[in-house]
C-alpha cells in the first residue's frame, strides 16, 4: 500500500456514469491496473481537489473499475462527479486500503453504498460461504440486488427501513440482528457503512457474544 | 451573517465591501477575538455608523454555554449549542502550573472507534471555525486559559478546513495571540489534514495509536484500514515533523488487549526514529464497548517499560471522571433526552 503524500494519480476517461436513483450513481472506467477486492481508490476531479476515497464495485476481473456514489447534502466534491460525463478525465490513484475479502465463510453487513466493497468481492468469487445482510430505506437504494440474490441465494437478506415489501424484512440490518435467536459468533463479521450504523451493529455484535475481534468496519469519511 | 470566525483578511474584505474605514477591519478583530465585548454596542472605538451597520446586517456569533458540570477536581464541562439543537462538548481543566481548555471540532465523529463514546453519536455535522473559537471566547475562564487541546469531540483532520482556520484565529497576533507551542491537535492520523495541518502551523501534533499492530489497531479503530499507523509515522518523519514541534502519541492501555510486553517492543521498534513521548491513558468506559482498562500497576509497569527502551512515556492524569468528562459522554446524554 502507498501512503498518501506517495500516492500517483492518473487520469482517466469515464467510460459510463449510469443515474440508479434520485441522488446515487455508478461511475465506470476502464482499468489498466489490479487491485484487491474491497480496496478504495481516491479522487480527483482538478489537480486542486482534496482527494476522496470511495471503494471499488468491481471485481477483480472486470475490465472497468465501478464507483458507486451519492451525492451527499453539503458536499462540494459528489455534486461535481455526478454532473461529469462519458469521455471527461477523472484523476485516479493507484487502490489503497486493507478492508479485503477472504475466502472464508464471513458475514457481510452493508448499508447504502456501503455494500460497493462486497460487490467487489462478490463478483472477484469470494461469495461462497458468505451471508449479506444489506440494508437500505427504499427499494431503488438496494442497489446490486439481483446480482446478490442470483449470487447468494438465501443468504441474501435485503433490509428496507421505511418500505415494506414481500420478501424482504422490514426494519434496519440492526432491527434484523436484534430479532435473530442466534448470532454467529464464530465467523468474522465485515461491517460497512455510516459511522452510526458500524458502532451500533457493532454494539449488537459484541452485546450478542461476538468478539470485537471478529468484527472489521470501514467507515465513510 | 456571522463574523466570529473570520480571519482579518475576511473581516478587511467585509469592511472594504460596506464602505467603513479600512482599519475598521483591524479594529473588529480585536474586538472579536482580543475582548469580552459582547455585542457591537459595545466596541466602542468604531463608529456609530459602523455599528448601526454591523447591527443591522450581521451577527456577533457569541454563543453562551447552556449547562455546566463541574468535577471535584475542578474540571468544568460545558455544552455548548450549535445548529440543529445540537450540542458539543468543551471541558476546562485547571491545574497548579496551567490551565487546559479541551475544545470540540465536529458534532459527533464519523470514525467509528471502538472505545470512544462520541462515536456513538454517529456524525452530524462539522464545526465552523466560529464555532470552534466561540468555545473560548465565550468560556467564562477564558482569561485563565494557558493552554489548548484539539482533544473534544471530532476528528480535526475530518473538518481540515475550520480547523486549520480556527488555529490561524487562535494564534494571529490580530486574534487571540496564543503561542503554537500551548496548541495541541489530537487526530487518528488522517494524513491529508495532517500533511496540510503540518505545511501550515507550528502546533504541537498528538496521534491516538491504541496499538502498533496493525491487524489489532484496525479493530480498535477503522481508519487503520485506510491510513495506516506506519505510513503516519513515515509521513512524520518525511517532514521532520518532531523536530518543528512536539509531537505525542495516546495509547489507552486496555487489559489483555494492548499492555503485553510484545507491545512494549514493538510500540519502541515504530517510534524508535521520531523525535517523540507516549500519553498512557486510563480507560473510562463507555456503554456496549467490550473492553476494560488496564490497572494502575500494569499502567506503571508499561510506562516504566517504555522508558527503559528510551521511549518518553508518562500517565495522563484522568480529568472529571465524576462529571462523565470522557468525550461525547455529556453531549450524547443531552442529545439522546431531547
Amino acid at each position: 500500500m502507498q501512503i498518501q503524500s506517495e500516492l500517483n494519480f492518473k487520469p482517466y476517461p469515464i467510460s459510463n456514469i449510469q443515474h440508479l436513483n434520485s441522488n446515487s450513481y455508478l461511475l465506470s472506467f476502464q482499468r489498466d491496473f489490479d487491485f484487491h477486492a474491497g480496496q478504495i481508490l481516491a479522487l480527483k476531479i482538478a489537480d486542486a481537489d482534496t482527494p476522496r476515497y470511495y471503494s471499488i464495485a468491481s471485481g477483480i476481473n472486470d475490465p472497468q473499475i465501478d464507483i458507486l456514489f451519492n451525492v451527499k447534502p453539503g458536499s462540494t466534491f459528489s455534486p461535481r462527479l455526478a454532473g461529469l460525463v462519458p469521455g471527461d478525465l477523472l484523476q485516479v490513484s493507484s487502490p489503497a486500503g486493507m478492508f479485503l475479502g477472504t475466502a472464508g465463510p464471513d458475514i457481510w453487513i452493508a448499508a447504502g453504498t456501503g455494500i460497493a466493497p462486497f460487490r467487489s468481492m462478490m463478483r472477484s468469487g469470494l461469495s461462497n460461504g458468505k451471508i449479506l445482510l444489506q440494508g437500505a430505506s427504499a427499494p431503488e437504494s438496494l442497489y446490486f440486488a439481483e446480482e446478490f440474490r442470483a449470487a447468494l441465494g438465501e443468504a441474501y437478506v435485503p433490509c428496507l427501513s421505511r418500505h415494506s415489501q414481500p420478501g424482504i424484512f422490514h426494519g434496519r440490518v440492526t432491527d434484523y440482528l436484534r430479532q435473530l435467536d442466534q448470532i454467529d459468533t464464530e465467523k468474522t463479521h465485515y461491517l460497512c457503512g455510516s459511522a452510526e450504523m458500524v458502532v451500533d451493529t457493532r454494539d449488537i455484535l459484541t452485546e450478542r457474544g461476538v468478539p470485537f475481534g471478529k468484527v472489521l468496519a470501514e467507515v465513510y469519511f | 451573517m456571522i463574523l466570529l470566525g473570520k480571519n482579518l483578511d475576511e473581516l478587511e474584505a467585509l469592511v472594504r465591501a460596506e464602505e467603513m474605514p479600512s482599519y475598521t477591519g483591524m479594529q473588529l478583530a480585536r474586538w472579536l477575538y482580543g475582548s469580552e465585548a459582547a455585542s457591537f454596542a459595545e466596541m466602542s472605538n468604531l463608529s456609530k455608523q459602523s455599528r448601526t451597520v454591523l447591527e443591522n446586517k450581521y451577527q456577533t456569533g457569541f454563543s453562551e454555554h447552556v449547562k455546566v458540570s463541574v468535577s471535584a477536581d475542578g474540571t468544568r464541562k460545558y455544552l455548548f449549542p450549535t445548529g440543529g439543537g445540537r450540542f458539543i462538548e468543551t471541558a476546562f481543566m485547571p491545574e497548579a502550573r496551567r490551565n487546559t481548555l479541551c475544545l470540540s471540532t465536529q458534532v459527533g465523529c464519523k470514525m467509528g472507534c471502538l472505545f470512544c463514546m462520541t462515536a456513538r453519536q454517529g456524525f452530524q455535522a462539522n464545526l465552523s471555525a466560529g464555532e470552534i473559537v466561540n468555545q473560548l471566547r465565550s468560556l467564562p475562564e477564558r482569561n485563565r486559559v494557558t493552554n489548548i487541546v484539539y482533544m473534544g469531540m471530532g476528528e480535526p483532520f475530518d473538518n481540515t478546513e475550520e480547523v486549520l482556520k480556527s488555529l490561524e484565529i487562535l494564534t494571529a497576533p490580530w486574534g487571540f495571540a496564543i503561542s503554537p507551542k500551548k496548541i495541541t491537535v489530537s487526530t487518528i492520523g488522517l494524513i491529508p489534514g495532517m500533511i496540510q495541518f503540518l505545511e501550515k502551523t507550528r502546533c504541537n501534533l498528538a496521534i491516538s495509536l491504541h496499538s502498533p499492530f496493525d491487524e489489532e489497531r484496525r479493530k480498535l479503530m477503522p481508519v487503520q484500514h485506510v491510513y495506516p499507523i506506519r505510513d503516519v509515522i513515515r509521513e512524520l518523519i518525511r517532514t521532520d515533523a518532531g523536530r518543528q514541534r512536539k509531537i505525542s502519541f495516546e495509547y489507552i492501555l486496555f487489559r489483555g488487549i494492548n499492555d503485553s510486553d510484545g507491545h512494549i517492543r514493538e510500540m519502541a521498534r515504530l517510534l524508535n526514529k521520531l523525535p517523540c513521548r507516549v500519553n498512557l491513558m486510563r480507560f473510562h468506559p463507555v456503554p456496549n464497548a467490550p473492553l476494560e482498562g488496564a490497572d494502575e500497576a500494569s499502567l506503571v509497569r508499561f510506562r516504566d517499560a517504555l522508558n527503559a527502551k528510551g521511549i518518553i512515556a508518562t500517565i495522563r492524569q484522568s480529568r472529571g471522571i465524576d462529571i462523565e468528562a470522557a468525550c461525547g459522554l455529556l453531549s450524547t446524554k443531552a442529545m439522546l433526552s431531547k
